[in-house]
């Protein structure tokens, strides 16, 4: 199926291998985009997608492989000689200098000169003219970037692109922050792109995403190149085994589970100044509860405010026998916990070591008489590296040194360390391979069993309807429906997240 | 009328430099009732101005600096430096011009050492700017064995003088022209060359601007030889108003300048400050120095209060544009 030489070929990559130190990233990666096609790169974390598009961006080089551009070797050493060549990369961040105003970002690198002085007046007319050929005339030129909207600075790298000649764009993951107006939005965009024949690498999780605006898709799995297909030829479905490979034996793991009493119950809660408007949910001791929704409609801000970490202006909270809005560190000690969905910056302190990363909300528990005892946080530590099988040096190992699987269990043995009642779980297989997948929700089930309580947020339906015993759909700040799992379907659930239940959603 | 006023003040107020030229101007005018009649004299705004020359050029240099998300901790002793290879180079016979360019030389050869250190061992500039802030001071007492430098008299001791009666016309001396023309000059290159746009890219986004193309290890070393070179000029003027080379002044002026800096709009974290904010900054410094010791308060009191007003200041000035966004 693979097909090594392609004449029609814009870009071509043919067995790229690239390694970091021991870590095998690419083996025998080919790809080849045709001029005027948006071309999905499909695959896990960590098969080598993000690698791909970094060697053909020219921030990565490849020890071995070719690649060309319209027929011509290319190999570019920086992100400079690619978008020279005409190969740009649309980043979600960190591609916008927000001090600089619009204009100033579309040229940057790429001035336009009036002897030793910029050309201001040549800036802001290129920029406009990019702009507006991607069909945006309401953007203000002067104002800094940092006072745009996600979709906003979307646009604005997009005309950089443009505007410096790029005929090839690498996307990643373009739609993961935009709602659905602005995704709609976007692939109008890139249809126009398309026609006008520009190509686009397209990287993103939302397959059903993929099936609409990619014409082709390309999987890789562990480093390599497994299949190429136009989207028309093939299902979703069909393509998810791709993905996976073999397919698991067992991937969910859901006992027989007995719900006990109410745990935590939430009535009307509304956040003080952040997307969640109303929240009504019970969870029971011995449940999973899963949270559906997309990026940004407030499913974050539902479980940060039940932990403490924003303030809500409304509503009760009732936690065990706690009632009202505490702060984390009260949290912890009541007896609950949270795993954050950003677990570098976040969840987890990265340059300290694994031990000191698990016992850190409970230093309590390995102090005697006020002493941090060093052994007592390694004798923890090693527990539940051995309970978890989390693959490290040791309890010394710095997190930085993990793997991003190893990583997410650390975040999760230590709220086990803390032995919480409740454990608020924000995207807790986010960017973790498929066996630690697995593991995870094994370890979901068996704190269920004893009697705990899980809410679990997740933008990966499959998983939600593996796990849980309830799902309930958070919309634009509102939780809205809640059902038992047998209830749902994942179309439902699909159609329940994009805001298929309240029609109304599209004009607000 | 009076919402045209507002409007006109709103408008006003939308500038960066707004916010440290009205303290300014407040502080200067709560000196003058708490102070003698004095203070609200000509020549006592020309006297505030002259002291402002030597910390006002070094933070010029290091708005740069920190527009373009670094910080230069070594110009104190930059200047301690090159007061003193004046003094020794005129004691040597040099002619005073040909001291002048020694003085730019070694600023910016100080500077280059920092960018160098900083591009090429990748070492945070705090670290390495501290560093060199003691390297700098140890050769100076070194070259100077720990003593104050005589120098032979040149044209050099009347940079930043009262002006004789027959200059009269000049309004200021020339060191605070030059303070003038460098602060204009900076705020053309930030606003409207290449190397303004990419330093304030650096400040603002790194890894865009790496993405984008910029060269960032060289602007990083154009950015501290900039400063060093500043420093050089700063220490011009301080070896002008001793006259002679001292290897223990200007022990903290880098603090007085970062201060400049931040109360003129500058961030820390890089991308945003405005030389004329700086010089208002600066020149806040220099009016609360003065301010106290007219009012005859003792030395431990003008700190406390310098150190209040920059805190108040910086704080409103937050306070102020986070209610505009």
């Amino acid at each position: 199926m693979t097909e090594n030489m392609d004449v029609h070929a814009k870009l071509q990559a043919t067995d790229i291998e690239v390694s970091f130190g021991a870590t095998i990233a690419l083996s025998g990666a080919t790809f080849s985009l045709r001029q005027g096609e948006v071309h999905a790169l499909l695959g896990e974390n960590g098969a080598g997608k993000s690698t791909l598009m970094k060697v053909l961006a020219g921030i990565v080089r490849p020890q071995s492989g070719s690649l060309s551009l319209d027929g011509v070797a290319y190999a570019p050493q920086t992100p400079l000689d690619a978008r020279k060549a005409g190969v740009a990369m649309i980043h979600q961040e960190l591609a916008l200098a927000p001090h600089l105003r619009v204009d100033e970002n579309v040229a940057l690198g790429a001035e336009p000169m009036n002897g030793p002085f910029l050309d201001r007046r040549r800036m802001a007319d290129s920029a406009r003219a990019a702009l507006a050929m991607l069909g945006d005339h309401s953007i203000q030129l002067d104002l800094p970037a940092s006072q745009l909207s996600v979709s906003a600075r979307q646009l604005v790298e997009i005309a950089r692109a443009i505007a410096s000649g790029c005929r090839v764009m690498i996307m990643d993951e373009p739609t993961s922050s935009l709602g659905r107006k602005d995704v709609l939005a976007l692939f109008d965009l890139l249809r126009k792109l398309k026609s006008e024949g520009y190509a686009i690498v397209y990287i993103s999780h939302f397959l059903e995403e993929v099936w609409e605006i990619a014409d082709r898709f390309t999987v890789l799995r562990d480093g390599k190149t497994v299949e190429t297909h136009a989207v028309a030829a093939v299902s979703v479905n069909e393509a998810i085994p791709m993905m996976i490979g073999a397919e698991m034996a067992q991937m969910y793991h859901r006992s027989e589970r007995t719900s006990g009493e109410p745990l935590l119950e939430l009535a009307r809660v509304k956040g003080a100044d952040s997307k969640l408007n109303e929240a009504t949910l019970t969870l029971r001791r011995g449940e999973i509860l899963g949270i559906a929704g997309l990026v940004g409609s407030g499913r974050s801000e539902l479980v940060r405010s039940i932990f403490g970490l924003e303030a809500t202006s409304d509503g009760t909270i009732k936690f065990a026998s706690y009632s009202g809005w505490f702060p984390p560190a009260m949290r912890w000690r009541q007896g609950a916990g949270l795993l954050s969905e950003d677990r570098r910056d976040e969840g987890l302190s990265i340059d300290m070591t694994v031990g000191d990363n698990l016992v850190l909300p409970a230093v309590e528990r390995v102090e005697t008489q006020g002493w941090l005892m060093p052994k007592a946080k390694n004798d923890a530590a090693n527990e539940w590296i051995t309970k978890l099988e989390i693959r490290c040096p040791g309890p010394q190992a710095t997190i930085r040194s993990l793997s991003g699987g190893n990583q997410q269990k650390v975040a999760l043995a230590r709220l086990m360390f803390c032995d919480v009642e409740l454990l608020l779980l924000d995207e807790p297989t986010r960017g973790v391979d498929v066996k630690t997948k697995s593991q995870i929700y094994k370890i979901m089930d068996e704190v269920a069993l004893a009697g705990k309580a899980v809410l679990m947020i997740s933008s990966y339906l499959p998983e939600l309807l593996g796990t849980c015993d309830r799902i309930a759909v958070m919309y634009r700040g509102r939780l809205i429906v809640s059902k038992t799992v047998s209830e749902w379907t994942e179309e439902e659930l699909m159609l329940a997240v994009a805001g298929a239940a309240d029609d109304t959603a599209e004009i607000a | 009328m009076i919402n045209k006023v507002k409007e006109v003040f709103a408008k006003s107020m939308a500038f960066r430099e707004a916010g440290p030229l009205l303290a300014l101007i407040i502080i200067y005018f709560l000196f003058s009732i708490a102070a003698p009649d004095t203070f609200l004299t000509w020549t006592n705004m020309q006297a505030i101005v002259r002291q402002t020359a030597i910390v006002g050029i070094a933070a010029i240099g290091m708005t740069i600096v920190i527009i373009g998300g670094g910080i230069d901790l070594s110009i104190g002793s930059i200047i301690a430096l090159v007061t003193v290879a004046i003094a020794l180079s005129l004691q040597n016979g040099v002619p005073a011009v040909a001291a002048v360019f020694i003085a730019l030389a070694l600023g910016t050869l100080c500077g280059l050492v920092n960018g160098a250190l900083i591009s090429r061992l990748r070492v945070v500039p705090f670290i390495v700017t501290l560093g060199t802030l003691l390297i700098f001071r140890g050769i100076a007492k070194g070259l100077s064995g720990e003593q104050k430098v005589d120098a032979p008299i040149s044209w050099l001791n009347e940079l930043v003088i009262v002006l004789k009666p027959q200059d009269s016309w000049m309004i200021f001396p020339l060191g605070v022209w030059l303070m003038v023309l460098l602060a204009v000059i900076v705020f053309v290159v930030l606003r409207y060359t290449r190397f303004g746009l990419h330093t304030q890219a650096v400040g603002s986004n790194e890894q865009t601007a790496i993405l984008c193309g910029i060269d960032v290890s060289k602007l990083k070393a154009y950015l501290y030889a900039i400063s060093g070179c500043f420093a050089g000029i700063a220490g011009l003027m301080q070896f002008s108003r001793l006259t002679v080379g001292d290897p223990t002044v200007a022990v903290g002026l880098e603090l007085d300048a970062i201060a400049a800096v931040v109360i003129g709009g500058g961030s820390l974290r890089g991308g945003e400050g405005s030389v004329l904010g700086t010089i208002c900054g600066a020149l806040i410094m220099t009016v609360i120095r003065s301010g106290c010791s007219q009012m005859g308060l003792p030395n431990w009191v003008q700190e406390i209060v310098a150190g209040v007003i920059i805190t108040v200041a910086v704080a409103l000035d937050q306070l102020r544009r986070r209610s505009r966004t």
